[in-house]
Order: structure tokens, then C-alpha cells, then sequence
């Protein structure tokens, strides 16, 4: 091992992912590697493939060519309950919350794949399962003191403005204790206010839990300041990696984001 | 004059003139609502877990009825016949989602329901190549359902204790599934991926197994309903249009909704039953088999969500 200490650790390498729908290729031999516990970026203009990117990461679809490698496993496809188990959380770019349930239940529903007892249990033997549920309530209510959102415990999240909505969306994330959270335009909608604390529930998440961080990002001022490395994706291809000082003078970049390149 | 007078007034005059015989029709009606009630059910629990019309809901009753008096013919007890058919209807859950299902996954919904209508004619060669076309006697006896009946008013009004029993048992099972879906683990994560697919799936939610589970429960719940049905005609394919009934009762209760699915059945059963039997003769009879199309229809019009689904407002 000691030969690695130079190296940073990599959590997540993607490797040439290939992914059409129809006649439309989302994604074009993409390759990248996340290193363990940094907050990576992926950016690009709208439809570029950055959701879809995500999508592949969770196992929501599956590429047509090339493999993900989560934790040292090789993936070619994997279904979303895999990539949970493995301990890979997300959040997503318009919101999907249980709307009818309440702030609580919503994040302790992100500790699903934590409550081992079954119905069984729950049926004939209630002691142990109300054991569990006790210990699962105590992460949920750390987290829901750490998001600052006391307040809005009971609430039904349907009846939440747009900007704590996707702070309770992200506790979920949270509440499955993820190594790798995939953070899906987690500022979009929101006023500069809500903006400067969810950038820093990010930084304390990174900080305090060690969890890597993929961030979708559209506010540029925000994923300099957040990310310490990103990719920018273009029309399904990547176009640029690097820090943020290498994005910023990248002359395909800079096309890209003008709209020079495209012809059309 | 006469025409409005029949319709309008006579059949209130009937039902208060011999409340007894009201009465009377009102039971016959709640004991095919209930059974409407428990196959909706059905379909609501596959709608919700994934979006899917299931067209195979009907031939599954008629599947599971079959299964258990043809095992029974060959001889197998009752009492070994129904654990078998209840595992049959389990493999079938499995089948369905490993053969049909997970490779469908991620489809449009139209392909999800022709993928149904498939299993629908898959179910019906298995039945007839296994079990004959001929249609055959349920083995109520066998089952320990009672077959007499209680009278009440000097013999005026006159109960089925087969009905009785389907009723309780009808209740009893859909008391049960309700408790399922709100107190376990599973329950809620079905309710979870009914809400909001993509999240669930996130936290972990296995579609696969909530597939073979609501599978499986519609198979015990279409099981159910053919002993039940079965009972009172015979068991045959011509068993499986019942679940046609469901159509109208989840108009009505709203295809996303449990309790509308319950209500929705009792009200079509006891309005056709009522219907039928105070209107019938005006129109030459049997309108039971299209009014409870004519009470969806209507309510179509007003209110288009169904007495309990959600109201689905577009955003565009
Ligand atoms: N489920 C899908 N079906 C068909 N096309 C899709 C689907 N998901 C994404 N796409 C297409 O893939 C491309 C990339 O989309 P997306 O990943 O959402 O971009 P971004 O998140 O960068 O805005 C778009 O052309 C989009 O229309
Ligand atoms: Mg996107």
C-alpha cells in the first residue's frame, strides 16, 4: 500500500460510457475518475448529458457501452437497489420527495436499506424492530438538526417552498449515510440566501462526514468556489477536466459556454 | 306522463312500500360489490407499484379457481389443494417479473399493457391445456364454506350463508391488505414507490421485489375472488369478464386509490343490483351488465379523477 500514498484514492472511475436513446447519443466515451472525498463537478450547458451522467452513476439506466467502477467493483449494469447498497445517494434535479409525507418520515425513508427487520418481525416480535426504529430516528433527527430544518419536522413536504423541499431531499440523501452523494443542480430555483446555506451544508457535509461529493452545477461563481476538480460536458461529450483555474482559461470551454463551437 | 311516473316515481314508491325486499336487494348487491371491491383492489395495488393496467387481473381469478379444483379432481385434499394453489400463484408473481417485467422495465406503459394482455393468453392455454376447457364445480364443501341459509322477517328476507361468508372474508382480507400496506416495511415502500418512483428507487427500494410482491398479492386476491365467485356460478373463462366490472368501479374509486377501489365496488355492485331490479323491466331487463358502465360514464363527466384519486393537473 504504501506505493498508493501519492496517489489519491479513486472511489468512482467511469470508463468510455456510450449511451444512446434512439437516434440521440446522451453520452460519447466518457471517462473520468472521482477521487475519494473531493467535490467534483460536472458542468455543461443544458442537455449536455450531466443528468444522464448521474442516471448511469445510479443505475437508473444503463449504457449501451462501458462500465462504472464503484469501490474497486465493476459495474456494467446495475439496478438503482444496487447502487444503494453500495452506498451510492442522491438527489435529483426536479425534486422527488414523497410529497404526502411529512419532513420526518421523508428522511427517515432514506434510512430504508438500514432497518433490517423485516415484516416478520415487525408482525410477530415488536421489540427489536421498535429498538431499530428508535436508533434510525436518533441519525434522523441528528441530520435534521444539522440542515437546520427543526422547524418544519411535521410538515408535509408538498405544502414546503421549493428551497427547503430540496434541503429535505437532500437530508434523505444524507440519512442513508452514502460515500458517494450525486447532488443534481441542488441550487437551481433558489434566492442567494438559500444558495449560501445550501453551499455550506455541502462544505460541512464533505468536511464533517468525509461523504464524496458529484455536483451539478449551472451557478459558475458556485462550483468554483465548491469544487476542487470538474469536467465540462458538451452535446454528450467531455470536453475539459481539471481544477477550477484550468476550466476557466479553457478556450473549448469558453466556446462552448458562448455557443461558439455550434454551428447551428 | 306514464313513462315518467315509472321512472321517476314508481320505483321509490316499490322500495318504500316493501323495505324488506329493498333490503334484500341491497345484500345481493353488497355481496358482488365486495367482490368487485377485492378484484379493483387488484388492480390498483399493480397500477400504483407501477404504473401498469393489468389486462391479466380477470384470467388470473379464473387461473387460481382452476388450479385448485383440478388439483382437487386428481385427487389432491382440499386442504393440501389450496397451499398449492396459493405457491402456484406465487411462482406465477415470480415468472411474471423475471420473464416479463424486468425486461420491460423502462418501456412505455402501452408496451407494459400488451405485455399483459400476453401473460392474459399465456394464462388461458396453461389453464386449458392442463386443467380442459369444461367448466367445473368450486369445491366449496371441501373448503369448509357453508352452503345454507339464514332467514329473517318470518323468511322475507333470506341470506346465503356462502355470501355471508364471502363478505366476512372478503372484509377480513381486505382489512389485512390495508394493514400491510400501512404497518410493514414493504407496505411502505410500496406506497413509497407508488408516490414517487425515481425516490424510492434512490433510498434503495427494490422494484423487483415490490413487483413480485404486488404480483403475488393480486394472485392471492384474484384466488380469493374465484373461490368466492366460483361459488356462486361455476368455474370457467367465462369467469374472468368479472374483472371487466372492475373497470367501471375504478373509474369511479380512481385508479391510484384503495379506499376509492372499496367504495367503488360496493357502489356499482348494490347500484346495478338496485337498478336492475326496480328499472330492469323497463327497458326489458338485464341492465346489469352495461349500467355499471353508464355510472362511470357519467361520472366521468364530473368528476374525471374518480371520488378519491388525485386530481392530475398537467404542468406544461
Ligand atoms: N429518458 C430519456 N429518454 C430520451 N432521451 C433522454 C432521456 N434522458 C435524457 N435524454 C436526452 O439526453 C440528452 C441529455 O439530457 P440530460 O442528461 O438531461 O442533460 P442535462 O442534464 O445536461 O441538461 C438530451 O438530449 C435529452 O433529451
Ligand atoms: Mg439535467
Amino acid at each position: 500500500m504504501p506505493a498508493q500514498n501519492n496517489y489519491p484514492e479513486i472511489i468512482l472511475s467511469v470508463d468510455q460510457i456510450n449511451l444512446s436513446f434512439g437516434g440521440v447519443k446522451a453520452l460519447e466515451d466518457i471517462n473520468f475518475d472521482i477521487r475519494k472525498k473531493e467535490i467534483f463537478a460536472i458542468i455543461g450547458p443544458n442537455g449536455a448529458g450531466k443528468t444522464s451522467m448521474l442516471n448511469v452513476i445510479n443505475g437508473f439506466y444503463h449504457p449501451q457501452h462501458g462500465e462504472i467502477r464503484f469501490k474497486g467493483l465493476h459495474r456494467k449494469q446495475m439496478r438503482p437497489h444496487e447502487a444503494a447498497v453500495q452506498g451510492i445517494a442522491r438527489t435529483f434535479q426536479n425534486v422527488a420527495l414523497f410529497k404526502g409525507m411529512t419532513t420526518l418520515n421523508n428522511i427517515m425513508s432514506g434510512r430504508n436499506l438500514k432497518m433490517k427487520s423485516n415484516i416478520f418481525w415487525q408482525a410477530l416480535y415488536y421489540g427489536p424492530a421498535r429498538k431499530e426504529e428508535m436508533e434510525n430516528r436518533e441519525v434522523v433527527e441528528y441530520i435534521i438538526d444539522f440542515l437546520e430544518i427543526q422547524s418544519i419536522r411535521r410538515t408535509p413536504v408538498g405544502k414546503l417552498p421549493y428551497g427547503l423541499q430540496k434541503r429535505v431531499e437532500l437530508g434523505r440523501a444524507l440519512a442513508m449515510e452514502p460515500d458517494l452523494l450525486l447532488l443534481d443542480e441542488p441550487m437551481a430555483g433558489m434566492n442567494i440566501e438559500e444558495k449560501q446555506d445550501m453551499c455550506r451544508f455541502i462544505l460541512d457535509i464533505n468536511e464533517q462526514f468525509g461523504t464524496t461529493i458529484v455536483l451539478i452545477e449551472h451557478d459558475m461563481s458556485v462550483v468554483m468556489d465548491l469544487s476542487e476538480r470538474m469536467i465540462v460536458l458538451d452535446y454528450g461529450r467531455k470536453i475539459a477536466e481539471g481544477n477550477p483555474d484550468e476550466i476557466r482559461s479553457n478556450q473549448k470551454v469558453i466556446d462552448a459556454y458562448l455557443g461558439v463551437a455550434h454551428s447551428n | 306522463m306514464e313513462i315518467l311516473t315509472q321512472i321517476f316515481i314508481q320505483p321509490f314508491f316499490d322500495m318504500i312500500g316493501d323495505p324488506i325486499l329493498f333490503l334484500q336487494v341491497i345484500w345481493e348487491g353488497f355481496v358482488t360489490g365486495i367482490l368487485y371491491s377485492l378484484i379493483a383492489f387488484g388492480f390498483v395495488l399493480i397500477f400504483k407499484a407501477s404504473g401498469v393496467f393489468n389486462f391479466a387481473q380477470g384470467i388470473m381469478v379464473v387461473f387460481a379457481a382452476l388450479t385448485l379444483v383440478g388439483l382437487h379432481e386428481n385427487g389432491v385434499p382440499a386442504y393440501v389443494a389450496l397451499p398449492i394453489t396459493i405457491f402456484v400463484m406465487y411462482a406465477l408473481a415470480f415468472s411474471v417479473e423475471k420473464f416479463v417485467l424486468r425486461s420491460l422495465v423502462n418501456q412505455p406503459d402501452i408496451i407494459l399493457f400488451m405485455a399483459t394482455i400476453g401473460i392474459t393468453y399465456f394464462l388461458i392455454g396453461l389453464g386449458e391445456s392442463i386443467f380442459g376447457g369444461e367448466p367445473k364445480v368450486m369445491i366449496t364443501e371441501e373448503l369448509l364454506l357453508p352452503y345454507g341459509s339464514i332467514t329473517f322477517f318470518d323468511d322475507m328476507l333470506i341470506l346465503q350463508e356462502i355470501d355471508i361468508a364471502a363478505s366476512i372474508i372478503a372484509a377480513i382480507s381486505l382489512i389485512i391488505l390495508g394493514l400491510f400496506m400501512g404497518k410493514t416495511r414493504i407496505g411502505i415502500a410500496l406506497r413509497a414507490v407508488a408516490d414517487d418512483h425515481q425516490a424510492a428507487l434512490s433510498v434503495g427500494v427494490s422494484l423487483n421485489t415490490i413487483w413480485v410482491v404486488v404480483w403475488f398479492i393480486s394472485g392471492i386476491i384474484a384466488l380469493i375472488t374465484g373461490i368466492m365467485w366460483g361459488a356462486k356460478s361455476d368455474v370457467s373463462f367465462a369467469l374472468s369478464i368479472i374483472a371487466l366490472k372492475a373497470l367501471p368501479v375504478l373509474i369511479l374509486g380512481g385508479f391510484t386509490s384503495i379506499p376509492g377501489a372499496i367504495v367503488g365496488g360496493l357502489i356499482i355492485g348494490v347500484g346495478e343490483k338496485i337498478g336492475e331490479f326496480y328499472w330492469g323491466h323497463l327497458v326489458g331487463g338485464s341492465i346489469e351488465g352495461w349500467l355499471a358502465y353508464m355510472i362511470a360514464l357519467v361520472f366521468l363527466f364530473f368528476r374525471p379523477q374518480g371520488l378519491f384519486g388525485e386530481k392530475i393537473i398537467e404542468r406544461v
